[in-house]
């Protein structure tokens, strides 16, 4: 089998989360020779979607001697995700999926709602985010003449190009905050809220009062409309049978363009010529002997948790992934919904998300929903407290499944130097954005050139097809 | 196209699986282009085809899923076996040690995939033997070559145990053809009516109800302008 194994590779990949999943495939179907490796026996890394065993085994929150996973139906019913995230449907991972046809070997289903929180404890009222001018007019979130204003600024942003001042409303787009873009439109603290934490997803308030950085906002904006206006109810998709069905795919592309794949692999050390990483030394476990080779490319990516060294942390994601039996309430009785509990309506820095999803999307057995409750840490002790008003909306919860602060790294250097480039951790963002961002930012690196998706299987011979 | 009402067409999706060179995917190419090529090159991009089988009643269109390669080190995912609603698993009938693997694989099947998945277990390089019917697809061709009978596994040990584990059953020869058809034919027969939805887009909602109608095609046009249009 180790003959198996070539000499060299273009790329070694390490880790099969989907950043390194998509890079994989991209680098595959440009021609590269790909050896892709993980330490765990099945895909998809920290962002895998996993079953109810797996989960109380990973959080240990069970008596030995006992199997409470036995009482949820059949095992093989849930894809638990690790990592909670939606689509955007007008996103960048749409276009990535499209492009490449990875389409074809998934099936997405769209999130039926995204709600919003306005105000906290029991005064707390949950509706649904506006996401067109009529929506604004119906909105519960607004008195009657807040309304007309978040109408007009709605309009505004729909007909908004950043290149045609005449769009502009008189505002100098290079140095405009957009709180004066707000404060134009003479929209609420409340309003402002629920525009910039729920619609442009901006987690904190610090965009707010960034010189020149309107434009990015009413982008963010813009791509939130456009996400809602393809398929109607949300600007959210989510694939059938998890979000673990993403890297999956991605691999599977890699694959078919031949690339090498090994599970069940642990990297003992990187060996370097210089400055420079040239190659690895594995073993591949879980056969009999265990299978040890060595083998060298021109360059190695792969996730931080293969970096020790080379990461450091820059933040803390806290996150409560909980079983129920009942949808959320105010919820319209959703099979799946995103609520965001912004930040200054609960007194904290950072949003609240909850995401929701359940035996419509084929990620556990009917009757079930699950939700996932994650923030970033504001504090160094006593977690529960600060995802409490999230938990809060949950209602009975049959398990609640809550670890150690988990962190996020972000590598120290970007690669060029040892030609080791290093992904960042999925963050608390509700969307995979800035995991591509992440993915055009080391195919840039390691390339030195825009990676380009649109069109990038035409033209390449692939046998059989 | 015909004015009649057509027959109900349904997607299934199919997996092969099998050692390296058993001639998985020449046993497909022989199904769907009814091409051969001699010394293939190991798969890389048969990515995903497809091939209609006409049934009196109905026709089944078969999408046909390769495992790219990422059987070589047991780093299949399991989204290769999913809703997978049939299997050809195949072993060459000239080399033992293939149904071995072949029997490796049907045990992984029964383990992973959907309950109802039908098998079929298959004997290719018929060819290769001295068989009258694997020569008989093109007589002239395969009996210049053929000169003796290469047969390592009989036909009674590989079909007593397709039998015993419930597999159907063939021995064919992707490069003359013979037993090709047979085998999928064979198979879209034995699919249960009830586990047949209906085709992607053709009809679909009638099936699942209001489930079925959130799915979204990707692939579908976007709406017009959508980037210069905002919902907004």
């Amino acid at each position: 089998m180790a003959d198996e194994i070539a000499p060299e590779y273009d790329v070694i990949v390490l880790g099969t989360g989907l950043t390194e999943c998509i890079l994989s495939g991209v680098l595959s179907v440009k021609g590269k020779k790909v050896l892709h490796i993980d330490r765990n026996d099945h895909y998809g890394g920290e962002a895998a979607s996993v079953n109810l065993e797996t989960l109380f085994k990973k959080y240990g929150n069970f008596a030995s001697g006992t199997e409470p996973w036995k009482q949820y139906g059949r095992l093989n019913d849930w894809n638990i995700d690790l990592v909670p995230k939606f689509l955007m449907s007008s996103g960048e991972l749409t276009n990535i999926l499209v492009s490449t046809d990875v389409t074809r070997y998934l099936e997405f289903k769209q999130v039926a709602g995204s709600y919003v929180q306005q105000g906290a404890g029991s005064k707390a009222t949950v509706a649904k985010v506006p996401s067109d001018a009529a929506e604004a007019l119906r909105s519960p979130l607004m008195g009657i003449f807040e309304k007309r204003r978040m109408k007009s600024f709605i309009e505004w942003v729909g007909q908004f190009d950043a290149k045609d001042p005449a769009t502009h409303k008189g505002l100098d787009m290079a140095t405009c905050t957009m709180q004066e873009v707000y404060d134009k439109f003479g929209l609420e603290p409340g309003t402002k809220d629920f525009a910039g934490h729920a619609m442009a997803l901006y987690q904190t308030d610090t965009y707010l009062a960034i010189k020149g950085g309107a434009p990015e906002a009413i982008e963010r904006l813009r791509l939130y409309g456009n996400s809602v206006a393809r398929y109607g109810k949300s600007p959210y998709i989510y694939p059938l049978y998890g979000l673990g069905e993403l890297p999956q795919g991605f691999a599977r592309l890699s694959a078919i363009y031949g690339g090498t794949y090994m599970l069940n692999t642990s990297v003992e050390e990187v060996v370097y010529g210089g400055d420079k990483a040239v190659g690895i030394k594995a073993t591949m476990r879980g056969i009999e002997p265990e299978m040890k080779f060595e083998t060298r490319a021109k360059l190695i990516l792969g996730d931080p948790s293969y970096f020790s060294s080379k990461v450091r942390i820059v933040g803390h994601v806290l996150r409560a992934i909980c079983i129920l039996k009942h949808p959320l309430a105010s919820t319209n009785d959703s099979d799946s919904c995103q609520i965001i509990i912004p930040q200054s309506q609960v007194g904290r820095k950072n949003d609240i998300y909850i995401a929701c999803v359940s035996s419509a999307h084929n990620v556990c057995p009917k009757g079930y929903w699950i939700a996932i409750v994650s923030t970033i840490a504001e504090t160094s002790a006593n977690h529960h407290l600060e995802l409490a008003p999230g938990i809060e909306r949950l209602g009975r919860i049959e398990e609640q499944f809550m670890g150690p602060p988990i962190p996020l790294y972000e590598p120290l250097e970007d690669g060029t130097k040892d030609q080791i480039f290093i992904s960042k951790s999925y963050d608390a963002t509700s969307h995979f954005e800035t995991t591509t961002d992440d993915v055009r930012d080391i195919y840039r690196r390691l390339a030195g050139e825009e990676l380009v998706v649109e069109g990038l299987r035409e033209g390449i011979q692939v046998a059989a097809e | 196209m015909t004015d009649n009402a057509p027959k109900p067409s349904s997607s299934v999706k199919l997996v092969l699986l099998g050692e390296a060179a058993v001639g998985k995917s020449s046993l497909v190419l022989r199904f769907v282009n009814n091409d051969f090529q001699e010394n293939k090159e190991p798969t890389i991009g048969a990515a995903f085809l497809t091939q209609k089988c006409n049934l009196p009643t109905r026709t089944i269109k078969f999408e046909i899923w390769d495992t790219a390669g990422q059987e070589r080190f047991a780093s299949l995912a399991p989204m290769y076996y999913r809703n997978a609603q049939a299997a050809l698993v195949v072993y060459d009938l000239t080399k033992p040690t293939s149904l071995i693997k072949a029997k490796h694989w049907v045990a992984e099947l029964q383990r992973q995939a959907s309950p109802g998945i039908v098998i079929a277990l298959v004997g290719n390089k018929l060819d290769l033997t001295g068989d009258v019917a694997g020569s008989g697809g093109d007589p002239e061709d395969a009996g210049a070559e053929d000169s003796g009978d290469a047969r390592k596994i009989s036909t009674e040990e590989a079909k007593s145990y397709a039998e015993e584990e419930g597999l159907l059953f063939f021995e064919t020869s992707a490069k003359t053809g013979y037993n090709v058809t047979e085998v999928f034919t064979a198979i879209a027969n034995a699919i249960p009516e009830t586990s047949l939805k209906t085709a992607r887009g053709a009809g679909a909602a009638h099936a699942a109800g209001r489930t079925e109608e959130q799915r979204v095609n990707l692939n579908g046009p976007r709406d017009v302008n959508a980037k210069d249009s905002c919902a907004c």
